[in-house]
């Protein structure tokens, strides 16, 4: 993701010369070809996030489009005070960006595992909170948020989901993209971890259970119509994320359906449940250990179904 | 007091709008006393250290423009210690960005005219401040932009040595010499006192001259109340080539009401009654 979200904003700075790339010292080689080939429209402001939300907001107020580049909790929470009050309350034109969403850096350690950004940025007011779910959304979403005027917040993660984009989809922030189609549940993704979301929706169709897939990219604006859509037609839902249940996906879910006056028959949160992630590892074992992998969410997804459905326990027992 | 040695050029006579910043800065005053009277607010005394301050850049520094609050090219003031919003406000209100009536409301229920500085609503503030330390970084990147479109608008920034406090406002610091802003231009409002004790009993900050000098910058030492020198030394910008300037002024909090001056008390305490009576006093008859 982090390499098509340079390459998309490198041919966007071609033609547009409002977009600026600052970096608070990372992305080894990442960044080198932006570097070289804007070097107007780039700039490594040293180790210091909150004043790179200061200058981004300063040069923002003036015209450009200012994207700041960290990863994990440093692009939010080391500077959050910087993005709401200079960054969202002027309605500047910053993109923050971070890279290594949920558990990417997951050997790293806990200083490096990015598990409450959502619900923290999505609390903020005036800003959008996207996080694609595979390479494409990646692009589009780097489109969509030079077009779109104000503070965003880009979460980047290292897994992604396979291609899955037909001909006839677009990309629109605020609205969830359905990938596939299932009337007896809905899976609700939101980052890379939409992989681990198609890959359980495949091995449920063995059991019979039919899957609605939905990429939640933009958790601000949420599409509250896609959830309560989900509500009436499918039998109920499964949020995904690679993240605190507190605040984030899940908890938006559940607060626009009791708003909205739906109820799912089923519903249930996969994420991180309590606690520090004070265990390392990689991405694919750390989902693997905090319930998140493709197997525990049909795990999950099955049990869920046959315990409030007859129908599925019936065949399920067979 | 003098100018820093390695930065001395000669200075030509200069016709300084002296007495018409010195009014703007006693107009400055009335008002804060008032609004913070009106507003039940405080803050007062940081807004009568810094009144000087403001007057002279804008009755006679600042290339801004009431009727066209927004023009491209104009000079940028960021107030970074946003507790005196007071002082802004009557600053802009005085220079016709507003009515002045309109300081009548200052924290009333309902008004834009928030007890630390916003721009929502206010023509002429450019950045909401609050939260210290925020200011300098902003005012850097509106210098590094300005620098990068070869546009020739400098950018003031008002501090309190409070908010020297802050790990962010000495990011930006360094920041703003490695790039060599000289059209960025701090003003630390040096009056000693922060909320709770003063300055050198709560952390220490000499010396502190030498400490932005350290960081790169051009330092000019003054009395943040002699518009004559505030004047000559605001004009003179950059006050070296290459390097952004600091100007560090010293002042006197609560300046130009006895009973406030060089306290504690009155960062916070909001005038009243015989006391709201006497400040104006002392601030009328000192025509």
């Amino acid at each position: 993701m982090r390499d098509n979200f340079v390459r998309q904003l490198s041919e966007l700075a071609k033609s547009d010369p409002r977009i600026f790339l600052m970096t608070a010292d990372l992305g080894f080689r990442v960044l080198d070809g932006y570097a070289a080939d804007f070097p107007k429209q780039y700039l490594n402001v040293g180790i210091a996030e909150q004043n790179m939300i200061g200058l981004a907001t300063g040069m923002a107020l003036d015209g450009r489009v200012v994207f700041t580049y960290s990863i994990g909790n440093f692009s939010t929470l080391r500077c959050l005070e910087q993005i709401r009050n200079d960054a969202c309350y002027h309605k500047a034109n910053v993109k923050v960006v971070a890279v290594g969403g949920g558990f990417s850096y997951g050997p790293l350690g806990i200083s490096h595992h990015a598990t409450e950004d959502l619900s923290i940025m999505r609390a903020l007011p005036d800003i959008t909170v996207v996080a694609p779910g595979d390479q494409w959304e990646t692009r589009e979403a780097t489109k969509a948020l030079v077009e779109r005027n104000g503070t965003a917040y880009l979460r980047l993660d290292k897994s992604s989901a396979p291609a899955s984009v037909r001909s006839t989809d677009t990309f629109v922030l605020g609205r969830a993209r359905k990938i596939r189609e299932g009337s007896d549940i809905t899976l609700a993704a939101t980052g890379g971890i939409l992989g681990a979301a198609l890959e359980a929706a495949d091995a449920l169709v063995e059991q019979g259970i039919a899957c609605r897939v939905l990429s939640v990219h933009t958790i601000k604006p949420f599409d509250t119509e896609a959830i309560i859509r989900a509500c009436k037609e499918t039998g109920g839902i499964v949020t995904i994320e690679e993240h605190t249940i507190d605040g984030g996906l899940g908890s938006a879910v559940a607060e626009t359906c009791l708003e909205a006056g739906v109820t799912p028959q089923f519903f249930r949160r996969i994420g991180l449940r309590a606690g520090f992630s004070s265990i390392v590892g990689g991405q694919e074992y750390l989902r693997r250990e905090y319930g998140m992998d493709a197997a525990s969410i049909a795990k999950a997804v099955a049990e869920l179904i046959s315990a409030r459905s007859p129908k599925f326990s019936l065949r399920r027992a067979k | 007091m003098e100018r820093s040695a390695a930065a001395a050029p000669q200075k030509k006579p200069r016709h300084a709008p002296r007495t018409a910043t010195e009014e703007l800065a006693k107009r400055i005053r009335r008002h804060a006393v008032r609004m913070t009277n009106l507003g039940g607010s405080s803050h007062v005394g940081s807004v009568l250290s810094m009144a000087d301050i403001v007057a002279v850049l804008y009755g006679g520094i600042m290339r801004v423009d009431p009727s066209n609050p927004q023009r491209p090219n104009r000079d940028r003031f960021i107030l970074s210690k946003g507790h005196a919003g007071a002082g802004i406000y009557a600053a802009l209100a005085e220079s016709g960005f507003f009515p002045i009536e309109w300081l009548e409301k200052h924290c009333a229920d309902g008004s834009v005219l928030s007890g630390h500085v916003s721009h929502k609503g206010v023509p002429g503030v450019e950045l909401s401040t609050g939260s210290l330390g925020h200011g300098l970084p902003v005012g850097a990147g509106m210098a590094y932009g300005a620098k990068l479109d070869g546009a020739d608008r400098r950018v003031f920034v008002v501090l309190s040595d409070g908010e020297c406090d802050e790990g962010s406002t000495w990011e930006a610091v360094m920041f703003s010499s490695h790039h060599r802003l000289d059209n960025l231009t701090a003003i630390v409002d040096y009056n000693k006192i922060q909320s709770l004790a003063t300055v050198a009993e709560t952390l220490a900050l000499e010396p502190f001259a030498d400490k932005w000098r350290a960081f790169g910058w051009s330092v000019i030492e003054l009395d943040g109340h002699d518009h004559q020198a505030l004047y000559d030394n605001l004009s003179d910008l950059p006050a070296v080539n290459g390097k952004p300037t600091c100007i560090l002024a010293h002042t006197v909090k609560g300046k130009g009401v006895s009973f406030m001056e060089r306290t504690v008390l009155w960062h916070y305490r909001t005038p009243r009654g015989s006391e709201y009576d006497e400040a104006l006093n002392e601030l009328i008859s000192d025509e």
